[in-house]
């Protein structure tokens, strides 16, 4: 259950935290373009190592090497595929760059998911329904966005003890076969849904007792602004993104296999 | 032969959190022990460590000379019964029978012997009139007695239970109460965690006092919930009763005094004594 404790809001403080989550969102969306731009495994290598000095400043490594540790399955999915479908079609004039692509599938992937996780794991929830709101978008979605997040640890923490109860009645989830083995989570999930219904509507009759949606214009305590660190940001984001795109367009990139010697298959 | 014995054990939860720092405790076979103490005492924690819920990171826990670690919960749970502080943790059959049916079934039990044991529960929790109703139609007493059944329908040798008196009434706690102490009289081993003072009080069990993951006490009900230095450092509040016959020692009345009948035993041989 300790991949949900990323849910769980928390205050931390960092140069990366302390940005604007709209500015933080641009910088990571300017990332995911300029991956797209690429098919070269060379600049897209480079771009792999663009956000690591983020992760040290946030002080979010091991958090991030969680989730790149989570990527790897279907990483390995998308290398697998490419090599084996390009080999088969003899689609690539050699083996060697044939792998050289696949690689570069591969880390394109990876580097979305990168960037994507430093975007999440230095902004808290409030932090992310705060921009939302502030871009414009009504605020019962920003509420239940941020009340779901929210709510998933607290789930979590009740699945476990559910699993705990149903342990305690001599159900053993890990036996049988496949089929066998689903079936036993059915005293678990029947409770978990039961109380997450009986949670939902005791938080809404709460909710409503605390004049939830009294006012129509809702004013906020903290209001994002973009500060000097921010426009640093964007700055960087957008200079990345001339960058992309005049290496794209103006600069003959390299394949690295051909400094290799050639795979003999 | 003891049933469940803790050796020095201690647990850290993954979050860092030290429930317990060292624990010994000896719970004999039909005895009746009361585990209290304020919230993050590492009540749960423990009862959780008999029956391998939770395992120590330090030490052993035995049950019936068994090591927790050697063996599967699900093993287990055949000799320690838990029950769960919310029933709603639990339920999800279709009807109460069901239910009471799902641990057997898991146990292995035959048919035959399946049918005997519910009607058996159903009877001893007083719930054959709700046997084909939802678990979830029911009312929260009731819910919480469904759970009861449900684990005593596979009569384990020692019966946990956890926070009982959450969310009774009053009748509902007496009725608990007095369901307990019979369980323990007919020789089952019986652990209830607590918070519940006044309940303690009434049963007169063994008291095992804990504070910050350690045992500051262990000793009967008496003893323990009449000490006010001890009350203090377990951030506990004495029964009514020991509070008034607290303050009444200048009568001469004895000060160690918890539950109503031998409270009213004692003043109506006081009131006799003093007239004559």
């Amino acid at each position: 259950m300790s991949v949900f404790e990323g849910f769980r809001f928390r205050h931390v403080t960092s140069p990366i935290h302390n940005r604007d989550p709209r500015i933080k969102f641009l910088f990571v969306l300017a990332i995911f373009v300029i991956a797209i731009f690429f098919m070269e495994l060379l600049p897209l290598l480079v771009l792999f190592f663009v956000p690591l000095p983020f992760v040290w400043v946030a002080g979010v490594r091991r958090e991030w090497l969680r989730s790149l540790r989570g990527a790897v399955f279907l990483a390995s999915f998308i290398f697998v595929f490419n090599f084996v479908f390009g080999y088969l079609y003899r689609s690539y004039p050699s083996t060697t760059i044939l792998l050289e692509y696949s690689l570069a599938m591969t880390l394109r992937f990876l580097v979305l998911v990168e960037s994507f996780s430093i975007f999440f794991l230095t902004t808290s929830p409030d932090h992310l329904s705060l921009a939302l709101e502030q871009s414009h978008v009504p605020y019962e979605f920003t509420f239940a966005f941020t009340t779901a997040v929210r709510f998933v640890p607290v789930l979590a923490e009740e699945a476990q003890t559910i699993m705990d109860a149903q342990k305690a009645r001599g159900l053993e989830l890990e036996r049988g076969n496949f089929l066998k083995r689903v079936r036993n989570y059915i005293p678990i999930l029947i409770p978990l849904i039961v109380s997450a219904i009986r949670r939902s509507l005791e938080l809404a009759e709460a909710m409503e007792s605390r004049a939830w949606g009294a006012s129509s214009k809702r004013t906020n305590l903290y209001v994002l602004r973009i500060k000097a660190g921010d426009l640093a940001l964007l700055v960087l984001a957008i200079g990345l993104l001339a960058l992309g795109i005049y290496v794209r367009y103006f600069v003959q990139i390299p394949q690295l296999s051909t400094f290799l010697p050639q795979l003999p298959f | 032969m003891a049933t469940i014995e803790a050796k020095d054990i201690h647990f850290t939860y993954p979050t860092g959190v030290e429930a317990l720092e060292g624990v010994s405790l000896t719970v004999k076979d039909g005895e009746f022990v009361a585990i209290m103490g304020q919230n993050g005492a590492g009540k749960t924690t423990l009862v959780k460590n008999f029956n391998g819920l939770l395992r120590p990171n330090k030490g052993e826990v035995l049950v019936d000379g068994i090591s927790t670690r050697d063996v599967s919960v699900a093993k287990l749970a055949r000799t320690v019964g838990f029950v769960f502080q919310n029933p709603d943790h639990q339920l999800f059959s279709e009807t109460v029978e069901e239910e009471i049916a799902f641990a057997l079934r898991n146990f292995g039990f035959d048919e035959a012997t399946i049918e005997k044991r519910v009607r058996w529960a159903l009877n001893l929790l007083d719930l054959t009139e709700y046997r084909k109703t939802s678990p979830f139609m029911l009312s929260g007493g009731e819910r919480k007695r469904v759970a009861l059944a449900s684990v005593l329908a596979w009569d384990p040798k020692v019966v946990i239970l956890d926070e009982p008196t959450i969310g009774q009434d009053h009748r509902q706690k007496e009725n608990l109460r007095q369901f307990i102490v019979q369980l323990n009289e007919q020789g089952k081993t019986v652990v209830i965690v607590t918070h519940d003072v006044e309940f303690v009080a009434e049963c007169n069990p063994r008291v095992v006092l804990m504070r910050e993951g350690k045992i500051v006490a262990d000793g009967v009900a008496k003893r323990i919930l009449t000490d006010t230095t001890l009350a203090l450092e377990a951030s506990i509040v004495p029964p009514q009763i020991a509070q008034i016959f607290g303050g009444l020692t200048f009568l001469g009345l004895p000060s160690d005094v918890i539950d109503v009948s031998e409270a009213k035993r004692v003043l109506v041989e006081h009131l006799r004594g003093s007239r004559r």
